[in-house]
């Protein structure tokens, strides 16, 4: 019913609330209360934590034989599972990155005050991206979380490398607002709706060649390729990834990319799934141009935080074949890659800034050498993320891309599959030269990790969800089948 | 569909050509054109200027403009809201308050932060 508000709609969208009025406090206790500041990472712990409770609690029902979707606000929010799968997965990340920044932030000088709430409300931003119902609060939501990244990536003020993120970043992300925006703005144009069920249903009945269409396809395409490093549309992301904080850039590399694909599914299914036709020809090429491009240069790199960047790329490319691949069992492997790939890339990340202490900046791939010798454990930890990212088996990435490929095969997309294997091949190159430096190389004199506990916490996390869902992959896959209803007709 | 935005541009071409034609065409043919150097001079509010306008602005303005459009936006929402007030009843108050307290939170973060000093 448009026009008519309920208050009791809040009661749908607490967990976002909840999330809200923690960053709240947290951002209160900031200036008001600075001499506590270990009670702003336990809050937002909690927070982050209590959210997740909401959220399983208002996930039971849905779950359950006959649960159905909840569509409150006059339709602009929606609570379905494919909403719950992906807040689930940005909360894992949330988690994960305020582990890895307690003891990060000081060393690197990070002004801790606002950083956390900073992070919570960008977490909010992402929230609503997948419970978007409609163009505009989808766009909200991106915008919360972009700009709350922005602000983010520059937090080491005196870095050049923080600010240069920061700059290229904003300045990148306000033009791909911008794109997306004029691709809306064309997409009510010819429908004269903004939810995605109303354009859906006026893309039933109106003309499909009309060139216009095509064109807010494509520019919602190029917004939504920029703020997920689409190739082309990737070139900001490797200096993004290298200068930002690296708790940011993986908070960026793991959540933002998970936000960006939640919104393109969204829209792409949610809005458009009468030209269908029209963008998985579109996305086929992407795909593969976003696989051997990311791939191909991540070879390339010395730099730690940017080969990771093209390896984010590359798997972007991955997922983009589920995608392509559509249908049920497509998109079910999509949100099940997003899930294992945020917990391994978050693992891969969790690592570089284990490695950082007061005297090695630990971002080079060469700084990793001799660690197989004298900190067998993290080396081993950091084996399972890489084999992990290059899809080797008992890990969580192996059945991840066993799932987007078998997937696409059974759509009939054997070219984009080979084309996916033979980058598979490519990346175990680069990935195995990190473990190579690890276990080959000499280890310089008093190599040390860093000692913090809540990151030894995070490592754990990660490993135990990369080996998990590798080796129980079953449970996973099924909630992850289960959420694609709700996007679906 | 596509005949409705014929009237936008229509409207659009129509706007542009007013423009041009009064400020540019008739504008020049019938205004007197007795310049002095008073009037020459650039307007600062009624005083004498002081240098030429292409001055250098401070960047700590910058903050200034910032928390100021924060609360020129808030201004916006709540016209709307004040006028349609009576129809909304408890639930409008209560929402407008919940988002005046958060923007009031920021500017207490500006206060506490030294973002309102002028260093």
């Amino acid at each position: 019913m448009p026009g008519t508000y309920n208050p009791a709609d809040v009661l749908q969208a607490l967990p976002e609330v909840f999330l809200a009025s923690v960053a709240l406090i947290v951002l209160v206790l900031s200036f008001a209360a600075p001499a506590r500041r270990g009670w702003m990472e336990t809050l937002s712990i909690g927070g982050v934590v209590g959210t997740g409770v909401l959220l399983v609690w208002a996930a039971v029902p849905l779950f359950q034989p006959g649960g159905s979707p909840v569509s409150v606000f006059s339709g602009s929010y929606l609570v379905d599972k494919f909403a719950i799968f992906f807040k689930v997965v940005f909360l894992i990340a949330t988690l994960l990155v305020i582990l890895m920044s307690i003891d990060y932030l000081p060393l690197v000088g990070v002004p801790v005050g606002e950083f956390y709430a900073i992070l919570l409300f960008s977490t909010v931003g992402m929230m609503f991206i997948a419970s978007g119902g409609n163009l505009l609060t989808l766009y909200i939501g991106l915008e919360t979380m972009s700009i709350s990244i922005y602000i983010l990536c520059g937090f080491l003020k005196r870095d050049q490398k923080s600010n240069e993120a920061a700059l290229k970043y904003l300045l990148m992300g306000a033009f791909s607002s911008g794109v997306i925006l004029y691709g809306i703005s064309l997409l009510y144009g010819l429908t004269g709706a903004l939810g995605f069920e109303e354009i859906a249903a006026t893309l039933a009945t109106i003309d499909l060649s009309n060139p216009a269409l095509l064109l807010a396809m494509v520019m919602l395409t190029a917004g939504f390729g920029f703020k997920i490093a689409i190739v082309p549309f990737h070139m900001y992301l490797p200096d993004v990834y290298e200068g930002a904080p690296t708790a940011v850039t993986a908070f960026l590399a793991v959540a933002s990319e998970a936000a960006g694909v939640a919104a393109l599914l969204r829209v792409f299914l949610g809005a458009m799934p009468h030209i269908q036709v029209d963008w998985t020809v579109l996305f086929w090429i992407l795909a593969a141009l976003t696989m051997t491009i990311g791939n191909v240069v991540a070879m390339a790199q010395r730099n730690i935080k940017r080969m990771l960047a093209y390896s984010s790329i590359a798997h972007i490319g991955y997922v983009l074949i589920g995608f392509v691949a559509g249908a049920k069992l497509g998109i079910s492997a999509v949100l099940f890659y997003v899930l294992v790939y945020a917990f391994m890339t978050a693992g891969a990340f969790a690592m570089v800034i284990l490695l950082q202490t007061e005297t090695v900046k630990g971002d080079l791939i060469e700084d990793f050498a001799g660690l197989g010798q004298v900190k067998p454990i993290a080396a081993a930890a950091m084996v399972i993320f890489l084999l992990s990212l290059t899809g080797i088996p008992p890990t969580a990435g192996f059945v991840g891309k066993f799932y987007l490929f078998s997937a696409a095969i059974s759509a009939g997309y054997v070219w984009l599959t080979l084309i996916a294997v033979i980058n598979t091949a490519i990346s175990l190159f680069y990935y195995m030269r990190v473990a190579m430096v690890m276990y080959m190389g000499e280890a310089p004199e008093g190599l040390a990790l860093s000692s913090s506990r809540p990151l030894h916490a995070a490592v754990a996390f990660a490993v135990l969800g990369t080996l998990g869902i590798g080796i129980f992959p079953q449970w996973f896959l099924k909630i992850a089948q289960a959420s694609v209803f709700g996007l679906l007709p | 569909m596509a005949a409705d935005y014929a009237y936008v541009l229509f409207f659009l071409i129509i706007g542009a050509l007013f423009v041009v034609f009064n400020i540019d065409i008739l504008s020049r043919l019938i205004r007197p054109s007795k310049p002095n150097p008073t009037k020459l001079s650039t307007y600062e509010c009624g005083e004498d200027p002081i240098g030429g306008p292409w001055l250098r602005i401070h960047v700590r303005y910058y903050l200034f403009a910032l928390v100021f459009i924060i609360f020129a936006v808030e201004t916006v929402f709540l016209f709307p809201w004040a006028i349609v007030y009576r129809s909304l009843g408890l639930f409008a108050f209560v929402e407008m308050m919940i988002f005046i307290v958060i923007l009031l939170i920021g500017l207490a973060y500006a206060w506490a932060t030294g973002a309102l000093e002028w260093v």
